[in-house]
């Protein structure tokens, strides 16, 4: 990174300076802010600043392995325990970004459902990426992702989220490509030209958002007629009074994970967080808020039958479901991320 | 004699002495700045040219691609050298970062990496091209090996070329992107362009309102003035918040216009081009204003009264007499507002949409998300030099060293 | 010709008007976004609309009593007064040693300390950033009062050599010739001559800090929030009338800092005055 000169210059010039960093520090969780770390805070993170009476703080992101690396790298992670998405978890493992877990503080692997194990990793969250509406602003209940790309049956703007993940996939789907083999058509230049022919047929409609919270928003606001969304924020949204319905249809589910950054100066505290958010009614209690799934087996049984219609792993919400592919985005978001970047500026 | 010259010594020294006084007051800053101005740009040019992932991970191979011509497949050493490095890389962790290079260069790379490394030749083969060529088609394309080559560090013009959207080919001669991946010159005259129309709208707008400024009595002037400084003074977050309530789609604005039936439903003046120009402009225009309206009032009014006493019509006053003594203030003005303008980064995060975002943002995106840190500081390399070279123009019309806020 | 002189006036007045509707507007354009919010502020509706239902300070109270905006308070003035003191420091004795005398690479160093002020902020996060990681500088207060600072300095040396230029030298000369130590000549004849070009440097450091948040993007972690980081936030995620009763109050707290610096100018243009009469 620098030549050895350098840093002896500097270590040695800012010699006086440095009191404060490595010091000890409450431990540091962070989310994805919105409805969901307000679920997990509720369920966990409160509840268990409050037991251990150890201070605890919370911190948002919007995701990026480039944050993680610079603060693993630079021996300087002012995070601790942080969720993150699946190609974020496969990615940082590799680069060993993370504590490698031991699986026996935190219940044993027999516990967590099998996708929710990860020697990185345990699941935070099962959730789908789905077709969420208005009902009120339209008129025909959309079905499928073709409905979303139809201007012409369902007029208005939408949102979809900035980016060439999660988006290409709705194009391809919209297409008629099969969900199971929406990865195989995206791994060729066909394909991928396919994926952004239909999108410019909506290009002029669509709302890029970045935040998760965002689309609810703009779903609320009325600037959006429908918008795909993390299913999560819409259960919380109809918690909170909102009429919104969601297409699961074509959804797209995926598994988050809390990870532990390497060389954490908490990791004893981490450790004890993770078990404590294992526990099976606390993270039922999170579902009942978000209808996302988690990692423990038995939570499943602990919500009622309401919430559990609600969550990705329902029978007739998964029917129709494909999993996002980590290890495509992992090998193709480079060059799909350029590409989508010119595009939606052209 | 000797007097003379014992005085002549005796001022030296103590011109010496003066001179080594000032530099001591001089020097803490310095040194302070050197340390965290100085050393911060230089490793970001320093990123931006090294190149050492590959080289460290794939050792031999480099070694033995060095003389390869490019043009034809490398021969069996080449081939042993690669099962080695990647055998050995995977074992200390450094495969991921160079796959993660390569990947950049050429896309799939990474994949072919780790799906080699889970399969790699026995010890005891008799050739390992044609092992590594059947497990993966990819290594018999010169495009792979020629990835290898140009990356083999431990600096290069990679990041440098990649961020003008040019390559190097497997031969090593300079090409330009595809056209799939060429993007950053789009992005850099998208700024440029953003920048030079936010700098002709403070013109339009700024001009006459200088002009007036600097005719009117102070008593007049001052009060009009400060309508001009309070904004400047302003945090910049503060002005962005205001311009996301005025415009939003149920903000002020959409709903005065509805409510006077000049529309029928919200309109959308936020998170697009038109806000973003709106918000700049807003932000840039006191620094047009402010210092033409200096320049203006340095202009004796005596010369327009006496080009119109020799009968010349206020028109022709005016751009023969008053213009050319303001034009060094206007073109400082532009130089000013277009400078601060093509770093502008968080009002255009803030207000425009995804077509919208200037080069900053891009920065940012490949220090933070996409995590591709020597592409965040090539592109940082080339506004650095923009900038500069702006910055240059505008010290010398300025005949000083004042920026802005000053 | 008659003609044209009899409707030289008119055309005139015309222009003038011209100018003045033109005026009016680009200044109201300028000032405007800023009134339009601080009614919002004390508003008790959660929208971000007009008319206001009713008066209420109930945005103000969640700015200083809530802990995430009473965390950011507290970091912008210990974050911004902390750059201040170093920033005047450190400038102020640069400033002196420009004035004083010429020296090899003057104007290069004077360049020097003025640049930061040109470099794009993105540019020196994404440096300060990569160079302050290895060196656990990141997530801490004393990496982004450096950074910070660095930002601040031209101000500094700007203000404060502006107030040199006018700096008798003769005073400084009839101390030392009378014998006084440098400190105590600098202490009790330079500085109140250029205290209040110090005192608005020091003012603009702060605000330059203040309004920051580029840096703090990059190199802040969760415990140093400021409060323009918080703004971005709110701003980027959800837009509460909390952002209103902010904004009202940087709003004051900016005129209040233009009153100031205005106050000091005038001062200083004094005291030049008076140094030149004697």
């Amino acid at each position: 990174m620098m030549s050895r000169f350098m840093r002896c210059i500097a270590l040695a010039t800012v010699g006086a300076f440095v009191t404060t960093a490595a010091a000890a520090r409450d431990l540091t969780v962070v989310s994805w802010g919105g409805a969901v770390q307000k679920a997990q805070s509720t369920a966990f993170l409160e509840p268990f600043a409050a037991e251990s009476k150890a201070p605890l703080r919370q911190a948002s992101w919007e995701g990026g392995i480039g944050i993680l690396r610079a603060k693993v790298q630079s021996g300087n992670a002012d995070w601790d325990v942080v969720e993150v998405e699946s190609d974020e978890l496969a990615i940082g493992c590799e680069e060993n970004l993370y504590e490698k877990l031991d699986w026996s503080k935190i219940g044993g692997k027999d516990v967590y459902f099998p996708e929710a194990v990860h020697p990185c990793g345990v699941g935070a969250l099962l959730y789908s990426f789905v077709l969420a509406y208005d009902p009120a602003k339209v008129k025909d209940a959309p079905k499928s992702w073709a409905d979303f790309y139809d201007l012409n049956k369902f007029p208005g703007k939408r949102a979809l989220r900035s980016g060439p993940k999660l988006t290409l996939e709705t194009a391809l789907m919209a297409d008629g490509v099969a969900p199971a083999d929406v990865y195989k058509v995206l791994s060729t230049d066909e394909g991928v030209n396919r994926a952004f022919k239909k999108l410019d047929t909506i290009k002029s409609s669509i709302i890029w958002w970045q935040t998760g919270q965002k689309p609810v928003e703009l779903l609320a606001s009325g600037e959006v007629a429908m918008t795909g969304v993390f299913n999560g924020r819409i259960t919380a949204a109809k918690n909170a009074g909102k009429v919104f319905n969601m297409v699961w249809n074509q959804s797209m589910f995926t598994w988050d994970s809390w990870v532990i950054l390497k060389g954490s100066p908490n990791i004893d505290a981490a450790y004890k967080l993770l078990a404590y958010m294992e526990d099976a009614s606390r993270q039922a209690k999170q579902m009942t808020m978000l209808a996302n799934g988690t990692s423990n087996k038995a939570s499943i049984g602990k919500v009622d039958a309401k919430v559990a219609a609600d969550l990705p792993s329902a029978p007739e919400n998964a029917a129709h479901a494909m999993e996002v592919s980590a290890q495509f985005w992992l090998d193709n978001f480079d060059k799909l991320s350029d590409r989508f970047t010119k595009w939606v500026a052209q | 004699m000797t007097e003379v010259h014992i005085l002549s010594r005796q001022l030296y020294s103590s011109n010496r002495h003066r001179r080594l006084a000032s530099f001591a007051l001089v020097l803490p800053l310095l040194v302070f700045l050197i340390f965290s101005y100085g050393f911060p740009i230089g490793t970001m040019l320093w990123q931006s040219v090294s190149d050492k992932e590959v080289g460290a991970a794939l050792p031999q191979t480099v070694v033995a691609l060095a003389s390869w011509d490019g043009k034809t497949l490398p021969d069996e050493m080449a081939f042993r050298a690669l099962a080695a490095d990647i055998k050995k890389a995977r074992a200390d962790e450094t495969l991921a970062p160079a796959a993660r290079r390569l990947n950049y260069d050429v896309s799939g790379f990474r994949e072919v990496l780790f799906r080699t490394a889970r399969r790699l030749p026995p010890a005891d083969t008799a050739s390992a091209k044609d092992y590594l060529t059947k497990l993966d088609p990819a290594w018999s394309d010169l495009a792979y090996w020629g990835a290898i080559r140009n990356a083999a560090g431990p600096a290069s013009l990679y990041y440098l070329l990649s961020a003008i959207d040019l390559r190097s080919d497997p031969a090593g001669s300079i090409v330009a992107k595809p056209n799939d991946s060429a993007i950053f010159i789009d992005i850099f005259f998208r700024t440029f362009e953003m920048s030079l129309i936010v700098t002709l709208i403070c013109v339009v707008l700024g001009f006459p309102v200088a002009y007036l400024l600097a005719s009117l009595p102070a008593r007049l002037a001052y009060p009009l003035l400060v309508l001009v400084l309070v904004p400047f003074w302003t945090s910049l977050l503060v002005r962005t918040a205001a311009w996301v309530v005025l415009l939003q789609n149920r903000g002020i604005v959409n709903h005065a216009l509805i409510d006077l039936h000049i529309l029928n439903e919200p309109t959308a003046l936020i998170y697009n081009r038109l806000g973003v120009y709106v918000a700049m402009t807003h932000i840039l225009l006191p620094y047009f204003i402010l210092p033409l309206y200096s320049v203006m009032k340095g202009i004796s009014p005596n010369y327009m009264r006496a080009a119109a006493s020799l009968g010349a019509r206020p028109i022709r006053a005016f751009v023969k007499v008053y213009l050319p003594q303001c034009a060094s203030g206007i073109t400082a003005g532009c130089l000013l507002v277009f400078t601060v303008a093509i770093g502008f980064y968080i009002t255009p995060a803030l207000v425009g949409g995804a077509a919208d975002q200037m080069i900053s943002y891009y920065i940012a995106f490949y220090t933070n998300t996409a995590a591709n840190w020597g592409l965040a500081c090539a592109l940082s390399v080339w506004l650095l030099g923009a900038t500069f070279i702006l910055y240059v123009v505008y010290a010398k019309l300025a005949g000083g060293v004042a920026g802005p806020k000053t | 010709m008659t003609f044209g002189h009899e409707h030289r006036p008119l055309s005139q007045r015309m222009t003038r008007l011209a100018l003045w509707v033109i005026t009016i507007l680009v200044l109201t354009y300028l000032i405007a976004p800023l009134l339009a919010i601080i009614p919002l502020s004390f508003s008790s509706s959660a929208f971000l609309n007009y008319p206001i239902p009713s008066f209420s300070l109930h945005w103000y109270e969640d700015f200083f009593s809530s802990p995430e905006w009473r965390l950011a308070i507290w970091n912008s003035l210990v974050v911004g007064s902390i750059t201040a003191l170093l920033a005047t420091s450190l400038g102020t004795l640069a400033a002196l040693g420009l004035n004083r005398a010429d020296f090899p690479f003057k104007r290069v160093i004077t360049g020097f300390f003025i640049s930061p002020l040109v470099v794009p902020v993105i540019i020196l996060a994404v440096g300060t950033y990569f160079f302050f990681a290895p060196l656990r500088l990141t997530g801490t207060y004393t990496g982004i009062i450096l950074a910070h600072t660095t930002m601040a300095i031209p101000f500094v040396v700007i203000t404060v050599g502006a107030t040199l230029t006018g700096l008798d030298e003769n005073l400084v000369r009839a101390a030392f010739s009378l014998g006084a130590h440098p400190v105590r000549v600098f202490f009790k004849v330079i500085l109140p001559l250029v205290l209040p070009g110090v005192i608005s440097g020091a003012v603009i450091a702060f605000a330059t800090s203040l309004d920051e948040v580029v840096m703090i993007l990059f190199l802040a972690g969760p415990e140093q929030n400021t409060i323009p980081r918080q703004m971005f936030n709110g701003i980027k995620y959800y837009l509460s009338p909390t952002i209103t009763a902010v904004a009202t109050v940087l709003v004051v707290v900016s005129i209040a800092i233009l009153g100031l610096v205005g106050l000091l100018r005038r001062r200083m243009e004094k005291l030049r005055a008076s140094a030149a009469e004697h």
